[in-house]
């Protein structure tokens, strides 16, 4: 999309007409959440968090990849990395993500792992070639956005002949964590942003049981302010009919079905299995695991790598803040104990973890 | 000589002497560079300021430059902005063995032509070469030293930036990751200092001038305000950034506002003097895009806030460490 259509989605003058509309309309609090990484940065960096009526809570739920991964999950890797004749290829976001005994792969670089920053999971197949006596070891995290090109760069791995790639799978998927959140008594969520990126593959039907089975609107959303703008509106209409809908306001990227191909693809070598979320603990059915006939692509096996869950970390409300009930400045670690340098919890340990964009981007 | 650097070339010894007098004089010399004394003697008045920088950017070659014009580049615009005229520089060069003699003399004939146009003389220098994996293919030091015109001084006035922002930053990252952006994004790499005693000596106050290099423009405005317990408020709409970079760092996931710069600087100054500052900026071609970017202020003491394009206000902080591409 070009840059000139962009900006309109960004006027400041309609922008301003439709937060007036929404002030005027509101009749009582809105407590949205955005189950997004890029909806968190997109709502903080554009100012429009500062913009919103008081009476709009914006929370940050399970969206962020990086603050998902289980710790058990990051000491995984770690503790591959630095192993001999293993290379390790990353997305840019997991280098400085902190594990057990103030590991990171950061540090692992400097004591001489070979960590390679991608950009694809496809320039995988070229380090593979290039490094035919190494395994190169793919950091598989993120949710259906990553796994379809994932599944693909496997299937084009096979077609090539290319034996020395491996699938470290720590998939995680959008609706069932959703499903998880709502069925818990505890939180408090009028509607929700959905997210672009994930809809874009998997479409819109997946949520439907947001509003069928929960009586909460939801609306897939795209990043500019008066996409983020038009969805809040949207849900303030409705609430005031005293109706609940599934929508898609993200029509240019996402189509209803979204991309069935990338879908078959991603099905056709994961299976859901059971996850554990950093935060939330097991969700059944949230994950996605390399079926059996893709084995010979599976780090886990190959390593036997188990993921368990820890002791709960003291004194972090990352999990709470995850599902809406506390904002990050109500924790008592944030800022003090916990920083982007010194990361506590999840939410602080990506930059588009919420804790992060609170303290990178929030006035007090 | 060879056609690669040996081990031989750091010895001290005659293939030392011959890299010396066929590569470094012809590019670098002058009278005092040619005498080879162990140390240079300068002539310098008044108040000095003096700045070191080392140069490792890989690669060693990309568009708008190299390491051996940004070695000179880097330490000149250093000095330069503390309200000093650079005079001289030193070079100390670490070269991994094996690298192909025709690159290091690029290298040096680069440097020799930004320290031409620049107005400073390398005055000393040292190789050494070291074993291969030792060091990246050429690691350049280069030390500054210059004389003061002006106090730096922080204060509640205009911020000024002398043209767009990001790109050398996203030029080099784009070159060492092979990626090829549908438009060509070039470093802006350039000696400043000219441009920067022509608004020193012209006009009645200048309070701080500094360059946005690592960690870029938002960094760099973070440490003045930092330094100097004042608020910066800047104007999103008014900072100049190329619609290729934008558009480059959109798809990497970047903030242009973080992204290094090489030939860029910030003016703080009187408001009233803020447009004589922009007419002599307008009229040097390395100052044609400069435009006013905000204001200090005493709102919220240290920190830099972005009034953002739809009137909303938010943190612009420090970075953690170098940026790094997002997942999605």
């Amino acid at each position: 999309m070009s840059f000139e259509l962009l900006e309109k989605f960004r006027d400041p003058d309609l922008c301003r007409r439709i937060l007036d509309k929404m002030e005027s309309e509101l009749d009582r609090e809105l407590r949205f959440m955005e189950v997004c990484g890029t909806h968190t940065v997109a709502i903080f960096q554009s100012g429009l968090r500062s913009l919103l009526p008081d009476r709009i809570v914006h929370l940050s739920g399970p969206g962020c990849p990086v603050c998902v991964t289980h710790e058990s999950e990051v000491n995984a890797f770690l503790d591959l990395a630095g192993r001999d004749n293993v290379i390790l290829a990353t997305f840019g976001d997991l280098m400085r993500v902190p594990g057990d005994k103030g590991r990171n792969l950061k540090k692992a670089v400097a004591d001489g792992a070979r960590v390679k920053v991608v950009y694809s999971p496809f320039d995988t197949l070229k380090l593979a070639k290039e490094n035919p006596g190494d395994l190169v070891v793919f950091i598989g995290v993120g949710f259906e956005t990553t796994a379809p090109t994932i599944a693909a760069t496997m299937k084009m791995a096979r077609e090539q002949g290319i034996d020395n790639l491996r699938i470290l799978c720590f998939h995680k998927t959008v609706p069932t964590a959703l499903d998880a959140l709502l069925s818990d008594e505890a939180i408090n969520i009028d509607g929700f942003i959905l997210p672009g990126h994930v809809s874009a593959i998997i479409g819109v039907k997946p949520y439907d049981f947001i509003a069928e089975d929960y009586a909460k609107s939801a609306v897939v959303t795209g990043f500019e302010p008066l996409d983020i703008l038009q969805s809040l509106n949207q849900m303030i209409e409705w609430r005031n009919r005293g109706e609940a809908h599934v929508a898609n306001n993200y029509t240019r990227i996402v189509g209803e079905h979204g991309n069935p191909k990338a879908t078959e693809i991603m099905y056709e070598v994961f299976a859901p299995c059971d996850a554990l979320w950093r935060g939330l603990g097991l969700i059944p059915g949230s994950g996605l695991e390399i079926r059996p006939e893709w084995e010979q692509f599976d780090a886990k096996k190959q390593f036997g790598i188990e993921i368990k869950e820890g002791p709960a970390l003291k004194g972090c409300k990352c999990g709470d803040i995850l599902k809406g009930v506390k904002q990050p400045d109500q924790c008592p670690l944030f800022g003090k104990a916990c920083t982007p340098a010194n990361p506590v919890g999840p939410c602080m340990v990506s930059t588009e973890g919420s804790c992060a964009a609170y303290y990178k981007y929030k006035l007090d | 000589m060879s056609d690669k650097v040996l081990l031989d070339y750091g010895s001290g010894g005659r293939a030392s002497q011959r890299l010396i007098s066929d590569l470094f004089l012809k590019y670098l010399g002058n009278d005092e560079l040619d005498r080879l004394n162990d140390a240079a003697v300068l002539d310098l008045s008044g108040r000095i300021a003096m700045s070191t920088d080392s140069f490792t950017v890989d690669p060693i070659f990309f568009p708008g430059g190299d390491i051996g014009s940004l070695a000179v580049h880097g330490t000149v615009n250093d000095v330069a902005m503390m309200g000093a005229v650079p005079r001289y520089i030193t070079c100390g060069y670490i070269i991994e063995e094996g690298l192909p003699m025709a690159d290091l003399e690029r290298i040096v004939q680069s440097m020799g032509e930004a320290a031409k146009h620049a107005g400073v003389k390398v005055v000393t220098g040292d190789t050494k070469v070291v074993p291969k994996g030792a060091c990246d293919k050429i690691f350049i030091n280069t030390t500054g030293i210059g004389e003061v015109i002006a106090d730096p001084a922080p204060s509640g006035d205009a911020v000024l930036v002398s043209g767009t922002i990001g790109d050398h930053g996203l030029t080099v990252l784009g070159t060492r990751e092979g990626l090829d952006f549908e438009a060509k994004v070039q470093s802006d790499s350039a000696a400043l200092n000219h441009l920067l005693v022509k608004l020193v000596r012209e006009l009645p106050e200048v309070h701080v001038l500094r360059d946005p290099t690592r960690g870029g423009l938002a960094t760099t405005l973070n440490e003045i305000t930092k330094s100097s317990n004042v608020c910066c408020e800047l104007t999103e709409t008014a900072i100049p950034v190329r619609p290729e970079v934008k558009g480059g760092c959109s798809i990497l996931g970047l903030d242009p506002l973080y992204l290094a710069n090489e030939g860029k600087f910030i003016c703080i100054l009187p408001g009233e003097y803020a447009d004589k500052a922009l007419e002599i900026m307008h009229a040097d071609p390395l100052g044609q895009d400069a435009c006013r970017i905000g204001t200090m202020t005493d709102a919220n003491p240290g920190k830099v806030v972005l009034v953002t394009q739809l009137g909303g206000k938010r943190l612009l902080g420090m970075l953690e460490g170098e940026q790094l591409p997002r997942i999605c």
